[in-house]
């Protein structure tokens, strides 16, 4: 029983970043902008994170920090994809690059400090009760945060007029550039809320999942979020349960090797990867669902005058 | 008072020769702000990293041995990106090729093997490369599946796949448990072109290349075909030519000089399979390729640049204490900085009065 307990804790604590951070991701493409600069962003919000909450001594300031650190980098993806229509994938790309660098800068003073991570909820009776209690009633604000954020998402992108016309943009933006929307205004901000979100999930990691910050500890989390849109088909709730799943998998593979199952660990960590480039060829195969790809995604929009 | 972007009627020659140097000189002159903020003197460390790697044999010979990969991955990139084909995955096709090489070299170790292996690695190294690109391609052309997605997922397949084999059924049993194979048959290994150098004969290679791809996009129907498909798809409808054919060709290409480069990497510096055996290599062509403005020629000169950061960072790294992470900042500023001139070529800047057209459009 115990042993389900933690491992349903450390799955959740696992998925928690990808759920994040593909969120954002989810509204940008959602938007018609492919960012790749997931990994970029999210490694400058741990960095970030964690110079905030160590110079401050609080949890919370340190994930503004790394919101704010990931929405300015998203910002220069902006400038250069929206502002100057440059291509988005080579943009995204550089973003990256640039990003592993900045962290390592940033947070090369920060190595071998400690701070006290995120606190635990804790509700007596309600986080006793044996095996749900604490998945349900004991986690960290991160946790919670991050459900509340994709059922807002999914709220915001089908119940809400603005959601509309978010959507609008990506699948094709001339006719919402004829309707008299602001496409690249609109994207601006689905770019931004994509940073800010990549930013939370890299400052949870060295704030909530473990109390130090090493250079390169997103460890390719933010490929994983891109792949991760892909995987749910671009829907919210699918988003979810993808997200959980490919947590799962990281979890399994460490206790794979204990339990001396002979699958190796290699194989398992592929498998997200693997599973994403067939749910692509099966979803472009069957065009018909109406659940692809946004029309636009990745396209350059000038407006014209 | 707004500035917005108006497509250019022409594209502009002049800013598509000067673009690449207004990149270099705006990132010279952000590394020397960056400089300043960590307190090191800018001038010092520009020359560390730009000046000081030019003055000395083993320096340069380094430099050619770390432009050898990156010049024959980006011209292969170069043919997919001109043919609008977005091949992203390189480094994934780098590692493929590395591990299909080595199988030959680590099945021959201690076998008194002939001068064929060497070749053989090399030949399957790009097979293997060829192929593992055609899985994207494949999925783009049968099946519409957008070739960034899946060529850049398979690159950690192939990193995890290289990870597995050293860690595993392919490791050193005298490696003290590192995750490596054992050191290559000397008729396994790149011969060295200067005996006690470092310079090897995966540089005459990528000339090769380099000199094959000029040829191949001044001199051939496929070359102009390769333009004509990127430039004007429509024109290349009407004119007959077969785009989805381009993307298969363009990405096995590609892919079999990527693969090549990973097991010239290998065999030649690096000496046997470990896991790292890429810096990023597959990333930084990207930039190469665009530096480089998808012209052979070019490619040549932004990859020997790169290669030049790369040597130069580890000499300031010594020399003057400056983190290795500013190479990587540097790299990815000059990245953003070449798509941003590269856009004044299509595009200029105008200024607009929003206030003023809508009052002349009410009356």
């Amino acid at each position: 029983m115990e042993l389900v307990e933690a491992i349903i804790l450390a799955v959740l604590a696992a998925s928690t970043p990808l759920l994040i951070a593909a969120t954002g991701e989810l509204v940008t493409e959602r938007s018609g902008v492919l960012n790749l600069g997931v990994e970029g962003m999210m490694i400058v919000g741990a960095a970030c994170g964690f110079a905030g909450a160590w110079l401050t001594g609080s949890v919370f300031i340190g994930a503004l920090f790394g919101v704010v650190a990931g929405a300015l980098m998203s910002l220069v993806f902006a400038l250069m994809a929206l502002g100057l229509a440059v291509n988005q994938v080579a943009t995204g790309l550089a973003l990256t690059i640039l990003g592993v660098g900045l962290s390592g800068l940033i947070g090369a003073g920060f190595v071998g400090e400690r701070i006290t991570p995120a606190m635990h909820l804790y509700i007596p009776v309600l986080t006793d009760i044996p095996l749900i209690g604490r998945v349900l009633f004991g986690e960290d604000g991160f946790v919670y945060f991050s459900v509340a954020l994709i059922a807002g998402v999914w709220w915001f992108l089908y119940r809400t007029r603005a959601g509309l016309i978010l959507r609008a943009c990506g699948d094709n933006h001339v006719s919402a550039h004829a309707l008299g929307y602001p496409v690249l205004r609109i994207r601006t901000f689905a770019v931004m809320f994509g940073g800010a979100c990549a930013g939370l999930a890299g400052a949870y990691l060295p704030l909530a999942y473990t109390p130090f910050f090493i250079p390169g500890m997103t460890a390719g989390r933010g490929w994983i979020a891109l792949a991760l849109v892909v995987f749910s088909s671009w829907r919210p709730g699918r988003l979810v349960v993808g997200a959980y799943l490919f947590g799962a998998v990281t979890i399994l593979q460490l206790h794979a090797q204990g339990w001396g199952v002979g699958i190796p660990s290699q194989f398992m960590s592929a498998l997200p990867y693997l599973a994403t480039v067939i749910v692509l060829v099966l979803l472009s195969r069957a065009r018909s669902g109406g659940s692809t790809a946004p029309a636009a995604l990745g396209t350059v929009f000038v407006p014209d005058r | 008072m707004q500035l917005v972007l108006e497509k250019r009627v022409e594209r502009s020659g002049t800013i598509a020769l000067v673009s690449p140097l207004i990149a270099v000189g705006l990132t010279i002159l952000t590394m020397v702000i960056l400089f300043a903020i960590l307190g090191k003197n800018p001038l010092l460390a520009l020359h560390a990293y730009f000046i000081a790697p030019l003055t000395d044999g083993y320096s340069l010979q380094e430099i050619a041995v770390k432009a050898t990969p990156l010049v024959m991955i980006a011209i292969g990139l170069s043919l997919c990106y001109l043919a609008n084909a977005w091949n992203i995955g390189a480094e994934g096709q780098f590692l493929i090729g590395a591990v299909a090489g080595s199988w030959v070299a680590v099945k021959t170790q201690g076998t008194d093997a002939g001068a064929w292996v060497l070749p053989a690695m090399l030949v399957l190294a790009a097979a293997a490369g060829a192929l593992y690109a055609l899985i994207p391609a494949i999925c783009k052309v049968k099946f519409g599946a957008s070739e960034i997605l899946t060529s850049l997922m398979l690159v950690y397949v192939a990193d995890l796949f290289l990870d597995y084999l050293v860690r595993g059924p392919w490791r050193d049993p005298q490696g003290f448990n590192f995750p490596t194979t054992a050191e290559f048959d000397p008729v396994a290994t790149v011969p060295l072109l200067i005996e006690g150098g470092r310079l090897h004969l995966g540089s005459i290679i990528a000339l090769l290349v380099v000199a094959a791809a000029a040829i191949l996009l001044g001199r051939t129907i496929k070359g102009f075909e390769i333009r004509v498909v990127g430039a004007a798809p429509r024109a290349a409808r009407f004119g007959g030519f077969n785009a989805n054919q381009l993307i298969i060709l363009t990405f096995a290409v590609s892919g079999a000089l990527a693969g090549l480069a990973g097991i010239i990497e290998v065999a030649g510096p690096i000496g046997h399979l470990q896991p790292g055996i890429s810096p990023g290599y597959g990333f930084t062509a990207i930039i190469v390729a665009f530096l480089g403005r998808l012209n052979p020629v070019g490619i040549l000169i932004a990859g020997l640049f790169l290669a030049l950061t790369f040597i130069g960072g580890e000499q300031a790294q010594i020399a003057m204490k400056i983190p290795l992470d500013v190479t990587k900042v540097f790299q990815g500023i000059l990245l953003f900085y070449v798509l941003a001139c590269d856009s004044l070529i299509l595009y200029r800047f105008k200024l607009v009065f929003p206030n003023r057209q809508v009052s002349r459009g009410a009356g």
